[in-house]
């Protein structure tokens, strides 16, 4: 009976918010309230939390196949259980807190690392709608929500009296903040095409993926989104071999447990992400349903995080910021600029925009993205990248003692 | 130039990731296997195996049953556990005055009796703290009866440090599966210690044990 | 409003993932930017120079191997020629090639390491590194074959080798001579034209050959600036001579010069051993030395090239079978020298890169 009507209404809040309050009388509608929260709460905090060990395993195991080892593998069937030990592990362990460290802010840091990073996953639509219902402001919401994640780096690092921590924190804060512009900016440009700001609306105005319609805003949000996230080549907010890990230098135990599921939960909500505003979120073809189709793309993109961690090196911190404000943010205007244009052209109604001005705008942004990215390339100095040939400097001469002295002479000829 | 190391960056790592030849890392010391590489392993054909002994097949099913495994080594490996003889070793003390780190400690008597071939002291004591053994075989090379040799294995951790002092009763009922290492003569009989075969005292020497009538030769020339 | 700032010190080790073991840097950062470095050393100090006094000349050899754990070989080798020198010993021919074959081996390992663990400072999650000892992984494998050991190998004695290659060495060391080019190769496309790579390492850190000279610096990191130093052209040793090889250099002396020319030698030396494996010739490894050596000489001073640059042995003997003293001129301690001066004004992750790229190893910087 619950089943079918949790499956009628849909399962997010309004549906199950419905349900109860069919039986309850109007004067306990607050507390129909709490249920429906907990209720939402658990089964969020649940499946959050479980995507998340699962992630772990798979990065790990992943990673291993690409620099030619196993991974985790002794743990139950392919290690599947590593992240449980791991678990048991870190909260098995003492929790300490360094002495002189500001002990609420200390205490405080996990938890709001932690807390925006679920509100985020109630928003993300799976199928059709979300757990929140249908949220009509939630690209805006979600970047709102992310961006609190700046906040608890920097109380973490900053509380835990420790000059390495203390150097991620401030990194962090500079790093973040610039990445949330360019961000921020394709969003709006997505938004500007999709016609709306609700996430379920953006997947239904995807007749074509935007990552074909806009691949300037999709190269722009996922290296703006690698940086909030901290991954590879922007990980230098905990880069082990500088800091020794960054902001939670001091953190053991269970609160190092919160910090490690949510750096491992923000891939999930990224992918998540870049799914819904450019994959089409959970829309498919054939019979297989929409929720399947939204976890095999979300897949795909954190496949493609991890092959970045496996292959490239860190860029470094100035080099960093001089992306985001020199290459990232001129990127991100001129597609909102071409966006804008476009959708100003077309002009569409009530619809959005049909599928074949989706086409025209295809070709023009891969035309104008192609053309960006070399002049931005050119203006960044890459192309210089010619070294000067080696020349033997006159300081020795290593033949001086030698009966090789027709060596030089070959050498000379050589040049 | 334009991006594009990165991408040859991401194709060696693809190429790694589905290159299964790549792999150099193995399980140790279980590997774990399914259900084909279990019947491989143990070599027992498939149905068979799934008859004789249901539980493990359902667990290899899952990828939990476990063959063991370890690198290959060479035969010249220098192990742990020496090898040493007690027929052999006349009690000279050679090995205790090479080592470096002066770890070899040898308590000898007059036994008395009468060998064939000159006189062997009684040993009362041979002990080797391993525990602050480097495994340079100093020792071994310095051994002019080849009555010590290197060991084959690695595997002798323990949880004191007073377990890791080999003392002669540990030596002598010790495997003996002597590391090839500066022994030509075990060498050139392709001897391979990892096979688990012990090589007897009058195996083990340079050379070869003189038969009965050689012997009597000797002694009645003397 | 001016903004009260104040310089920070921060300790760099003796614990520190980057420091090649047990190394201290005391620096102070203004912000991000190095204003001042101090290194301290010592942490791994285990007396090795006295420790020879109380052995003999042959159980000296097992003490060379932990200076440069990472190249034990070249440490044998440098260690040996001075007791040769010392004592005038003979090496026949084979053992000469076998000692260039495992030396040259050594330095591609070496070599291998330091590009790995350059790599990893860079922050690349361990992928090259983990490759580098995929394939440093064969080579001590060889190792084992040669003398039961993979690190500490104690493989040289004064007078030669200590035993003949088995039989089954030689195809080993064939296949790896042919499938290494390739790894190389693959190895260099993660690597050297990775836009990351060559923005993090070009122009930095950049030591001019004057400098390096004044600072006595030799191995690649001398190379690097564009001298053509290498002892093993300038005072050729062993079968050296017979073997036709260049001395790649650097062009500007930055960091990517100093990994690049790491790699080029990596490659020189698959040719060295390819001639060597071609030129060898039964016969004896070791000629007859005593086991005690009692040198009639006083003192001899031999410089090799070891992986790292010119690792020296003093050895003063005052005709006992143990040296009267022995100095090590040990090459990462002296390349440290320019430490300070390459760092400073550098940000926090150059300063690990740089550090990286000098490629030192504790064990014989501390000795
Ligand atoms: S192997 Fe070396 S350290 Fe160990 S007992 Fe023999 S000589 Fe001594
Ligand atoms: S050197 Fe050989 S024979 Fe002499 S005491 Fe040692 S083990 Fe025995």
């Amino acid at each position: 009976m619950t089943e079918i009507l949790i499956l009628r209404s849909g399962f997010d809040f309004n549906g199950i918010y419905g349900f109860f309050d069919e039986f309850m009388p109007d004067s306990l509608d607050w507390l129909v309230f709490l249920i429906t929260s907990l209720i939402l709460a658990i089964v969020i905090i649940n499946a959050v939390v479980l995507s998340t060990a699962l992630l772990t395993w798979f990065e790990r195991r992943l990673l291993g196949r690409f620099q030619s080892r196993l991974g985790p593998n002794r743990w139950g069937p392919f290690g599947l259980l590593q992240p449980i030990a791991d678990l048991v592990s870190l909260l098995t362990k003492e929790d300490t807190i360094p002495e002189g460290a500001d002990k609420p802010i200390f205490t405080l840091a996990p938890i709001v690392f932690l807390a925006p990073a679920l509100i985020v996953f109630s928003v993300i639509p799976l199928h059709g709608g979300s757990f929140l219902g249908n949220l009509n402001v939630g690209l805006i919401f979600v970047i709102a929500i992310t961006s609190i994640n700046t906040l608890a780096v920097f109380m973490a690092g900053w509380s835990s009296l420790n000059k390495y921590a203390m150097f991620g924190a401030m990194r962090a804060v500079a790093m973040l903040i610039s990445y949330e512009i360019p961000m921020g900016i394709t969003v709006v440009a997505v938004a500007l095409v999709a016609q709306t700001l609700g996430l379920s609306d953006v997947v239904l105005a995807q007749d074509i993926p935007y990552i074909l319609v806009m691949p300037l805003a999709f190269l722009v949000f996922i290296t703006a989104a690698s940086a909030e996230m901290s991954r590879t080549p922007f990980d230098l907010i905990e880069s082990d071999s500088e800091l020794g890990a960054g902001y939670h230098t001091e953190y053991s135990g269970a609160k190092f447990a919160l910090l490690q599921l949510t750096e491992f939960m923000a891939p999930i909500i990224v992918a998540a992400l870049v799914t819904t505003l450019f994959l089409s979120g959970w829309r498919g073809y054939g019979p297989i349903p929409g929720p399947v189709w939204f976890v095999i793309k979300t897949f795909i993109v954190l496949f493609g995080f991890v092959w970045i961690r496996a292959s490239w090196p860190r860029l470094r911190v100035d080099q960093i910021m001089g992306l985001a404000w020199k290459g990232l943010l001129p990127l991100s205007i001129i597609n909102l600029f071409v966006v804008a244009i476009e959708v100003f052209i077309f002009n569409p109604g009530e619809n959005g925009l049909s599928t074949t001005d989706l086409w025209i705008m295809t070709g023009v942004n891969w035309g104008v993205t192609i053309i960006a990215i070399f002049a931005i390339f050119n203006l960044l100095g890459q192309s210089k990248s010619e070294r000067p040939v080696p020349v033997i400097s006159p300081l020795a001469n290593m033949y001086a003692n030698t009966n090789t002295v027709k060596k030089i002479t070959d050498l000379a000829e050589a040049e | 130039m334009y991006g594009l190391g990165l991408v040859k960056g991401l194709m060696v790592t693809a190429k790694n990731l589905v290159l299964p030849s790549r792999m150099m890392t193995v399980q140790y010391p279980n590997r774990k296997v399914g259900l084909l590489g279990l019947s491989k392993a143990t070599g027992v054909p498939l149905p068979k195996l799934l008859l004789k002994d249901p539980i493990t097949s359902v667990k290899s099913l899952l990828g939990m049953a476990e063959v063991k495994e370890s690198l290959p080594q060479h035969p010249r490996f220098r192990g742990e556990e020496f090898s040493w003889y007690e027929q052999r070793c006349t009690g000279c003390a050679s090995c205790a005055k090479y080592c470096p780190l002066g770890i070899i400690e040898i308590v000898t008597s007059e036994s008395g009796d009468q060998m064939q071939e000159g006189q062997k002291y009684h040993l009362d004591k041979f002990d080797i703290d391993i525990g602050r053994c480097m495994f340079c075989g100093l020792c071994v090379e310095a051994c002019p009866y080849d009555a010590l040799h290197m060991g084959s294995g690695f595997e002798e951790g323990t949880y004191r440090r007073q377990d890791l002092v080999i003392d002669k009763r540990k030596l002598v009922s010790a495997k003996k599966t002597p590391s090839t290492w500066f022994r030509p003569q075990l060498a050139s009989k392709k001897y391979d210690p990892h096979k688990g075969k012990n090589v007897k005292w009058d195996g083990a020497g340079r050379h070869e044990k003189p038969s009965l009538e050689q012997q009597q030769e000797k002694w009645a020339k003397r | 409003m001016p903004i009260n700032t104040q310089p920070v010190t921060i300790n760099l080790g003796p614990q520190h993932p980057s420091t090649h073991g047990v190394f201290r840097l005391r620096v102070t950062f203004d912000g991000e930017q190095v204003i001042d470095v101090e290194p301290v050393f010592g942490y791994l100090h285990r007396g090795t120079e006295k420790l020879a006094e109380e052995r003999n000349y042959v159980q000296i050899v097992t003490l060379t191997d932990r200076l440069d754990y990472v190249a034990a070989m070249t440490n044998n080798l440098a260690y040996v020629r001075t007791v040769e020198s010392l004592t005038g010993i003979e090496v026949p021919e084979r053992g000469m090639y076998l000692r260039v074959i495992s030396s040259e081996l050594q330095r591609i390992a070496s070599h291998l390491i330091a590009t790995g663990f350059l790599l990893d400072e860079l922050g690349a999650f361990h992928t090259p590194l983990i490759y580098c000892f995929r394939e440093r992984e064969r080579i001590l494998e060889m190792f084992e074959m040669l003398c039961g050991a993979r690190i500490t190998v104690s493989y040289m004695r004064p007078g030669g080798v200590l035993q003949d290659a088995p039989t089954d060495f030689w195809p080993r060391l064939d296949d790896f001579l042919t499938s290494m080019p390739g790894y190389l190769d693959e190895l260099e496309g993660l690597i050297t034209e990775n836009e990351v790579v060559l923005a993090r390492t070009r122009d930095l850190g950049i030591l001019s050959a004057q400098d390096a000279i004044n600072a006595s610096i030799t191995g690649p990191v001398l190379r690097a600036t564009g001298v053509q130093w290498d002892l093993r052209k300038a005072e050729p040793h062993e079968v050296y001579d017979r073997l036709d090889f260049d001395v790649p250099i650097g062009s500007v002396g930055d960091t990517f010069d100093r990994y690049y020319v790491r790699i080029q030698e990596i490659r020189q030396s698959l040719r060295m051993i390819q001639q060597c494996v071609a030129q060898i010739e039964p016969g004896p490894v070791r000629s007859k030395a005593p086991y005690f050596i009692r040198p009639d000489s006083v003192d001899a001073y031999v410089g090799t090239e070891s992986p790292k640059g010119e690792l020296g042995f003093y050895i003063v003997s005052d005709g006992g079978i143990s040296p009267y003293r022995m100095h090590i001129r040990a090459p990462s301690f002296i390349n440290l020298t320019v430490l300070r001066e390459l760092l400073i004004g550098w940000k926090l992750a150059d300063l690990i890169v740089i550090f990286g790229s000098l490629d030192i190893v504790v064990g014989e910087v501390d000795r």
